[in-house]
């Protein structure tokens, strides 16, 4: 039996059970925090600082990323301070220097009351990959294969297919495409192949004995049957027909 | 390759934590950490590739490149910077033609930067594989490059 | 050697070696620490020992090789026991001459004594030097009077006692309680109070608990850790097999860099000694207690010095730190309760089991107990290792240990704490080393690293050294330090450039606010920290580089100009050749050369070999 807590968020009395995050309160209570790296199937990151919010017990206060944080009885929770509106907006500047010209991005920073960064435009770079990570989490906690991670260390870091090359664990899922919030990951079904040019990898597309239409690849199929102990024949009609 | 590799994994009873010293080992054995290396790692560790790659490309004593007969380490830590590291490299860079990070075209040095090897007393210091060169200047770089073939 | 079963049998066999050794046969003690191989220490002890076999001198002189005695700056080091006569730089040419005056005869050599350059003074033995006198090496003391490869040598000089005591006559939980009341306090840089971490973890649920040592030691400029790990393994050991004891872990680790073979080595041949006498293993000295310790390395990344990034590449992962909310003493490495303390740490230990917490928290001040191991480095004359009691001041360290600074230059800041400190300016230097007060200033304790620079060190540019170092090391995983430290890098180059913005200080601090405000982990939290004591102190400096374009400490390159002073110029033309664009014209002898401006690429190779200090920085 988990033991119900006491906490306020933004003024509100609130109770919850123990272990949960500050964030999960939050949502569960339609109060709005925002994130990047979030997504409530995978293990909490804490990469992208955005869900910071401001908590006191006993007076001092810190900031700290309300996806991780459990909660405390007593816990005084802020999620629109000054200091966390200040750091959030500095944040936003740093992300929009690394991301110019990604309209996610300045959407995002511009509700935020971010236009553009302080930074000298001469060195302003144009990535579409903001590191949040969930494409790598997802194919490690979720598919299982974990054909792909984050390489280098630093400003070097990105998600990458081992030695640049094809990603020769990836099964074609797509889960990484999906999950994706800036949709840098570039996916194409043709005929019967998909490719994914990110991870130069493509794979030939089951096609559908009843319906005739092309819609999984063989390799992904393959690994959910083989992992779920499905008979050889199982997959041989799309979900659609079943 | 195979076996190497196996008797290096051994070494380390199979501990998938003792991955770093893993590579480290393959990496003293071929100067670099070659892709069928890692590999035979992947199968004897039961890892995703992903991870021994990703692990191999974020610590600094790893190459994934073949790197020169002779390892030039200058310290930059800050008690050799302040005692004028910074010429030391700028010098070799000069000398070398290449840049910090890179080797030289005839494969015979590879030139890196390190961030304290702990002599602080006798800074600027310049290791050359296994040897300390002390109380370096811009100045003495030519001779002493002059002793490495 | 047997398996020792029991603390009698231990005292026994300490008993046995110490009525076996001669008190009063000579032993050469040298070092060959790191730090002294760059010295030539290896090819001196090879010759030393060819020496005495070349004489049959093995009866009346020991060889001993032992870990880093401190003076660094005096290498190579040898002090000769019993009568503790302490030789300094000693070359190979030296040795024939010490053996056959110094041992044979019982001469002095006076030109090996340490000779103050300041009173002219000389000085025989070691305890006199005025570089020891001052200290209080409670931990780097025993460095010259053991080999470190030897458990023999350690057992002679206590070792284990406190273990031995520890396993027989303490609970756990007296010890905790023992460690609470010294008031020892993480020496690694976090300064938190290791009885508090061991009490945490010893309550935390969950079977299977780890202790692990940490000899990352990733500030540069600081080696402390290396030279007690090379010097003495078997004390951080002792520390570490009581910790367990205490904490009820079974199986520990121990961490250290990959930069440091030597300490690799001497650790991996103490964990084997200690097994084979049963001090590690199933059931030590007979307590029911078992302890099993691996060695790990690193693999060059200064972020894996951060406990949760140390143990995710003890997992084999890449070293990312995470979130400490629930602290590493209830989920730590495997998610299991783990307990991380530095080597320091360790090394007190057995020092306050076996004289116990009332005569530890005597030494230091109210908030800082104890003594702490700094490398006084830089700019400073006596350079090395030194151990002093917490509350000794910064100008005590600097000028009467130091010795002041290096040619004769003006002081201009000390730097304590590695990229997560600070700059400390000559008004402060009164400061005591206290965790607190070092933290109140804007820096911070650290691991010990203490950098002393002078008049043409360049703040700016030592405020982008850090920037630098930390944006490499980083690891990439949080927004704000690796964005933010890249944008930090960028305002600052191109300061030193001349290309500053008045906007760009104001910047700076915002960036850095952030940084400290939002970062995943300490890296990022306290890199802001060089950035700001600048700031703070030599706002300047930054204001000469914006407005004026000008470096008053004569170091960015864009910003300077080499010339010959005309007047201090002998027309030697040793600076001639080794210019790498043939700036330098010779002219005639006694006539000063001359440098062409338009080709000068300011490497600094004539400023360096310059002799007579004719080449002037502007």
């Amino acid at each position: 039996m988990k033991k119900l807590l006491n906490l306020t968020i933004d003024g509100r009395s609130l109770q919850a059970e123990e272990e949960k995050t500050i964030l999960e309160v939050a949502r569960d209570n339609g109060i709005d925090i925002p994130t990047l790296c979030y997504n409530e199937d995978l293990e909490p990151y804490g990469a992208c600082r955005l869900c910071l919010v401001e908590i006191s017990k006993n007076k001092r206060s810190r900031l700290v990323t309300s996806c991780l944080y459990p909660i405390e009885e007593g816990l005084v929770v802020k999620t629109n301070s000054d200091r966390v509106l200040t750091n959030r907006k500095m944040l936003m500047e740093l992300l929009l220097a690394r991301c110019s010209g990604v309209k996610v991005i300045e959407d995002m920073a511009r509700k935020m009351g971010v236009e553009k960064p302080s930074f000298r435009p001469q060195y302003l770079d144009h990535n579409e990959c903001i590191l949040c990570g969930l494409c790598v989490r997802a194919c490690a906690e979720v598919v299982g294969t974990s054909a792909l991670s984050l390489v280098n260390r630093g400003v070097n870091r990105e998600v990458a297919s081992p030695f640049l090359d094809t990603a020769s664990d990836c099964i074609g899922c797509g889960s990484c495409v999906y999950i994706c919030p800036t949709k840098c990951i570039k996916m194409e079904d043709s005929g019967d192949t998909r490719t994914i040019r990110n991870w130069k990898v493509n794979f030939k597309l089951k096609k559908c004995k009843t319906c005739g239409n092309y819609f999984a690849p063989e390799k992904q199929l393959e690994y959910i049957r083989t992992k779920l102990k499905l008979p050889k024949d199982f997959f041989d009609t799309c979900p659609n027909c079943k | 390759m195979a076996t190497k590799i196996q008797a290096i994994v051994d070494r380390y009873e199979g501990d998938k934590g003792q991955l770093v010293s893993i590579l480290q080992d393959i990496q003293t054995e071929y100067y670099y950490l070659p892709k069928e290396a890692l590999e035979e790692v992947v199968k004897l560790l039961n890892v995703p590739m992903s991870q021994v790659y990703g692990v191999a490309t974020f610590f600094k004593a790893f190459s994934m490149t073949p790197r020169g007969r002779h390892l030039i380490k200058v310290c930059l830590g800050t008690a050799c910077y302040v005692r004028g590291a910074n010429r030391v490299v700028d010098k070799m860079e000069l000398d070398l033609g290449i840049k910090r990070k890179e080797t030289t075209k005839d494969l015979r040095f590879t030139l890196e930067t390190v961030n304290c090897v702990g002599c602080c007393a006798l800074g600027p210091m310049v290791m050359i594989d296994d040897k300390y060169h002390g109380q370096m200047s811009s100045d003495k770089v030519s001779s002493l490059l002059t002793k490495y073939e | 050697m047997v398996r020792l079963s029991s603390p009698q049998q231990l005292e026994g066999l300490r008993k046995s070696i110490v009525e076996r050794k001669d008190r009063s046969k000579p032993c050469i003690a040298l070092c060959v620490g790191t730090g002294c191989l760059a010295y030539g220490c290896t090819d001196i002890l090879n010759a030393f020992k060819n020496e005495v076999e070349k004489n049959s001198l093995q009866d009346k002189v020991d060889i001993r090789a032992t870990g880093c005695p401190g003076f660094c700056e005096r290498g190579a080091l040898l002090t000769i026991y019993p009568q503790g006569i302490f030789y300094q730089q000693v070359k190979m040419e030296d040795v024939p001459e010490i053996i056959s005056e110094t041992i044979l005869k019982g001469n002095i050599i006076e030109r090996l004594l340490y000779t103050d350059p300041n009173t002219g003074e000389r000085y025989t033995k070691e305890a006199d030097v005025p570089f020891y006198k001052r200290q209080q090496r409670l931990l780097l003391d025993s460095n010259n009077k053991i080999d470190p490869t030897s458990i023999e040598d350690y057992l002679a000089i206590g070792g284990y006692a406190a273990l031995a005591k520890a396993l027989s006559h303490m609970k756990p939980e007296q010890i905790i309680q023992e460690i609470k009341r010294s008031g020892l306090r993480g020496r690694g840089g976090g300064g938190f109070p290791t009885g508090a971490k061991w009490e945490s973890t010893r309550e935390a649920h969950g079977d299977i608990k780890y202790v692990i040592c940490n000899c990352d030691e990733g500030d540069p400029g600081a080696y402390m850790d290396r030279s007690l790990m090379e010097g003495n393994p078997h004390s951080v050991l002792d520390g570490m097999i009581i910790g367990a004891y205490a904490i009820g872990a079974n199986l520990g680790y121990v961490y250290i860099r990959h930069e440091y073979p030597m300490a690799v080595d001497n650790v991996t041949i103490a964990i084997k000694q200690a097994e084979e006498l049963g001090l590690l293993g199933e059931n030590i000295l007979g307590s029911g207690f078992g302890f099993k310790v691996k060695v790990s390395r690193g693999g060059g990344a200064f972020v894996c010095g951060e406990s949760t990034a140390l143990m995710a590449s003890l997992e084999g992962k890449v070293g990312e730190p995470r979130a400490k909310y629930i602290h590493t003493s209830e989920k730590g490495l495997y998610n299991r309760p783990s307990d991380l303390n530095n080597v320091e740490t360790w090394a007190n230990v057995p020092h306050i089991i076996l004289k116990g917490a009332d005569w530890f928290n005597k030494i230091g001040t109210k908030g800082s107990k104890g003594t702490k191991i700094f490398s006084l480095v830089g700019k400073v004359k006596n350079t090395g290792l030194v151990e002093v009691p917490m509350g000794m001041t910064l100008r005590e360290i600097v000028y009467d240990i130091g010795g002041g600074i290096l040619g004769g230059k003006k002081f201009k800041a000390v730097q304590t704490g590695g990229p997560s400190g600070g700059f400390i300016p000559e008004r402060l230097l009164d400061l005591p080393v206290d965790f607190d007060e070092l933290t109140r200033v804007g820096s911070m304790m650290g691991s010990g690293a203490m950098i002393v620079t002078d008049e043409n060190t360049c703040m700016v540019d030592m405020a982008k050294y850090f920037v630098g170092f930390l944006q490499e090391e980083a690891c990439g995983k949080c927004l704000p330090c690796r964005e933010g430290l890249k944008r930090m890098l960028e305002i600052l180059t191109d300061i030193t450039r001349g290309e500053g913005r008045k906007e760009d200080i104001e910047l700076l601090e915002r960036i850095a606010a952030t940084l400290k405000d939002t970062s995943l982990c300490a890296l990022g939290g306290t890199a802001a920290n060089p950035v700001l004591t600048t700031i703070r102190y030599f706002r300047d400096e930054y204001e000469a580089h914006i407005n004026e374009s000008r470096c008053p400490a004569g170091v960015c390159k864009e910003l300077i100009t080499y010339s010959i002073i005309d007047e201090k110029c002998p027309g030697c033309g040793l600076c001639v050749e080794p210019c790498p664009t043939k700036a330098i014209t010779f002219v005639a002898k006694k006539k000063p050369v001359i440098l062409n401006q338009e080709l000068c690429i300011k490497c600094g190779t004539c400023y360096d070999i310059c002799k007579m200090k004719a080449v002037g920085v502007k």
